[in-house]
């Protein structure tokens, strides 16, 4: 059963107990009992500090966030890593951004460009190295749309100029060099390197064709933004959107493009999925070019429709038929799959805890299949995201601000869950405690999840990694009932 | 006997690579076996004893062959005058890359190849005037130099500098065996200067070990790109400079620093008169404000 608001308060005094008394005193303020009529979250839970010495948090650095989450899934642009090799070698095509493509050709995203910095670049300066590797590019590869400079943390100490050196290469190349300040050392996780890399798209990208008024528009012009087409997802997504009579013309960044990017100007209504990372350029999008933003979401039907109907509002009474139509096509095929997962997954208890979106997103498609969601939390939210979060919980759920590992475990140990959604760093640890998991920022080499497509992915998902029989094998043969016949016998 | 490792720092300009220099050269020509480290990315520490504009430097070398590891110690380590061993760390020029990891890159360099050798008796490090971050630091890191000696004036801001200095080398002399060897008095010419020096000098609890006077003979041996003791043995100055290097060998007062408060500071330089009591009713006022006020 789940717990109530004391009975969670209380659950958390006790897991802080075992913290020196400062650190326990901050780790109470990310930490808290859910209260679905809340609507801003600034005063009873901190968000977006930096995690506290000795602990062991989830979090990645500034330049996971802008050369990994939000420019890596640009299919069209080399991503130079600037700096020493490692930083570039270890985030190499590591992530599930799908796209299309030939690489080499005009994918760049599973190779690795770097500067590739000895000790001679950090004393004299990468400048000049930066420069030759930007026209190396251009050489070899010149289908490349664009080049962008991904700052590692030696840059920022040692003061390289690397915007000067992108105005001087963009000339150069007639391509956009985009200089990007995410220093790995530079704020309190991934998500400073979000902003950072949507301020250096709206800097050095997006206006970029301003002038260029060849595209020819339609009124149901429409753009995704923070979909990163994680195991496929922004494809399963937009053939929602393309069936309901809209024209995609941008997607953002999963298999995307420096020329969508450059064309976003001119869609009427922009999605977007992921606000944690996309909310900057999509407010810069509305006030520069009058675009508005909707918030979506397409984790499981009573979401997705919903969204179809939101966005359709949004457009005249065809797109809203359209949408009707839409839903009323895929409802049915919905209601099968939940007459055959529901009862597999019924009452399961889901504890979360992912990077800024998800843990509230993927709420609605685990109801559906008639789970709960007894405890959410993220790695690296603000407190907008958690505005958003309260009304999506159940009263009383557990709400976690960049768990601690030791609290995470502590959590799960006391609120024993059927299932825990986490990512890779968690898997393994949950998976010897004997309980069922699901890495939710990748997939787990599955989905994609988004959709009505993918809801029949993410049910099937759901269902083998909790009824999968070798949870019932967690006890040594030698411990089980009658080992000591077994072994007479033998 | 273990080799003696000293570094020299003080403020920008007040000639700590001349003096440097001209103090080695002193020590040499009594016999001793020294290597001089320059520290400096403007790599002028050693131009005097190698008679040279500028020995190519560690880093430039490093650059030039790929990487550091693909450098020889003999490409980089000149000897020169009264068997002077040189080199220089090296750097880029202002406004770009990370000197600091450029001096790191050396001494380590230098540790590797074995430059360090059992028959030197000094190590001298002439280092950037000032320790603007890490990197100019590690000449006195644990296991280099361990005697610092600070070359000052009777200048106010090359005494704030000493001072600060001093602050550094604390922070390293508590956690290990750095110590402050002594004040090398570059004299400037300025009022009552080597009794200044030496007040100070004794309320950080160290010594002034010698008052370099001013001489122009130090000028014309630069002009020929050599140390006053090479171009003029016979020149007073030149005997300055022995003294200097004796009191070196010599000395054995080496303390952990006790620098001054700025308040202390500024009462001595208002003592000696260099300067005066601060008048607390003018600050912040503007030339107009002040009219103001002198018309009422």
């Amino acid at each position: 059963m789940s717990m109530n608001r004391q009975e969670t308060e209380q659950l958390i005094q006790e897991v802080l107990e075992v913290y020196p008394e400062a650190t326990g005193k901050q780790r109470a303020k990310h930490l808290m009992a859910n209260d679905p009529t809340l609507e801003k979250s600034n005063k009873c839970i901190v968000a977006n500090k930096k995690a506290l010495p000795g602990v062991m948090t989830a979090r990645g650095c500034a330049y996971a966030g802008a050369k990994g989450v939000v420019w890596g899934p640009v299919k069209d642009v080399a991503n130079i890593s600037h700096g020493p090799v490692g930083c570039g070698q270890f985030s190499r095509a590591g992530r599930r951004n799908y796209i299309t493509g030939h690489s080499g050709v005009n994918i760049f995203g599973d190779m690795n460009f770097t500067s590739d910095f000895q000790e001679k670049d950090v004393v004299f300066g990468g400048d000049k190295k930066l420069a030759k590797l930007i026209a190396e590019i251009d050489t070899l590869f010149p289908l490349a749309k664009g080049v962008t400079v991904q700052s590692e943390c030696p840059i920022g100490l040692i003061g390289d100029d690397i915007e000067a050196v992108a105005k001087k290469s963009a000339k150069e190349i007639g391509k956009p060099v985009v200089p990007v300040r995410c220093e790995g050392f530079r704020g309190v996780s991934q998500s400073l390197g979000h902003h950072v890399a949507n301020d250096s798209l709206r800097d050095w990208v997006l206006h970029t064709r301003d002038d260029d008024n060849s595209f020819e528009s339609t009124p149901y012009d429409v753009a995704i933004t923070g979909d990163y087409n994680i195991g496929g997802d922004a494809w399963s997504s937009r053939v929602l959107i393309e069936e309901m009579g809209l024209r995609v013309i941008a997607q953002w960044s999963g298999d995307g493009s420096i020329p969508e990017m450059q064309t976003t100007r001119h869609a009427k209504l922009n999605l977007l999925h992921c606000y944690r990372s996309m909310n900057y350029i999509s407010r810069h999008l509305e006030e520069k070019y009058g675009i508005p933003y909707l918030e979506y979401n397409f984790f499981g039907p009573t979401q997705i429709a919903a969204s179809l109907r939101k966005i359709a509002a949004h457009f005249d009474s065809t797109i809203q038929d359209n949408a009707e139509r839409v839903i009323a096509r895929h409802q049915p095929i919905m209601d099968g799959l939940i007459a055959k997962y529901r009862p597999r997954l019924e009452g399961r208890r889901v504890m979360l805890f992912v990077g800024g979106l998800r843990p509230r997103h993927v709420i609605g498609a685990y109801e559906d299949l008639g789970m709960e969601i007894i405890g959410a939390g993220y790695e690296f939210a603000h407190n907008d995201d958690y505005d958003r979060t309260f009304k999506e919980l159940q009263d009383g759920a557990l709400i976690y601000d960049d768990a601690t590992s030791f609290e995470l475990e502590s959590f799960v140990e006391r609120l024993k869950p059927d299932l825990i959604g986490s990512g890779i760093k968690e898997k393994y640890v949950f998976h010897k405690m004997g309980i069922p998991f699901r890495q939710m920022h990748s997939w787990d080499y599955s989905g994609p999840y988004h959709g009505y497509d993918g809801f029949a992915i993410f049910a099937r998902d759901m269902d083998m990694t909790i009824n999968n029989p070798c949870w019932k094998n967690m006890q040594a043969p030698w411990k089980r009932a009658g080992a000591e016949a077994l072994k007479s016998a033998a | 006997m273990a080799i003696r490792q000293c570094a020299i720092y003080g403020k920008g300009g007040i000639g700590k690579s001349t003096t440097t220099q001209n103090l080695v050269a002193g020590l040499a020509a009594e016999g001793k076996k020294i290597m001089i480290v320059g520290c400096d990315p403007k790599a002028d520490s050693t131009r005097l004893i190698l008679h040279a504009k500028a020995q190519n430097t560690i880093m430039e070398m490093a650059a030039e062959a790929g990487t550091v590891e693909d450098l020889e110690l003999d490409e980089v380590l000149k000897v020169g005058y009264g068997g002077i061993r040189c080199v220089e760390s090296g750097g880029p020029e202002p406004g770009v890359g990370c000197a600091g990891r450029g001096v790191i890159t050396a001494i380590n360099f230098l540790e590797e190849e074995g430059a360090y050798e059992e028959d030197l008796d000094f190590v001298f490090y002439d280092v950037l005037g000032d320790v603007v971050c890490g990197g100019f630091a590690m000449p006195i890191r644990e296991g280099k130099a361990q005697e610092i000696y600070i070359v000052v004036s009777g200048e106010m801001m090359a005494m704030y500098a000493a001072n600060n200095i001093a602050k550094g080398i604390c922070k390293y002399a508590s956690s290990g065996k750095v110590r402050l060897a002594g004040l090398i008095c570059n004299s400037r010419k300025t009022d009552k200067e080597s009794e200044l020096i030496e007040a100070l000098a004794a309320k950080m609890g160290t010594q002034m070990i010698h008052f370099v006077p001013r001489d122009n003979v130090v000028q014309r041996a630069e002009i020929r790109r050599m140390t006053v003791i090479e171009y003029d043995p016979a020149a007073k100055q030149a005997e300055e400079y022995r003294t200097l290097a004796r009191k070196i060998v010599d000395n054995k007062k080496f303390v952990i620093p006790k620098p001054l408060t700025m308040d202390e500071l500024e009462e001595l330089l208002m003592e000696f008169g260099i300067m005066d009591e601060e008048d607390e009713s003018i600050i912040g006022k503007t030339a107009a404000a002040e009219a103001v006020l002198a018309v009422a």
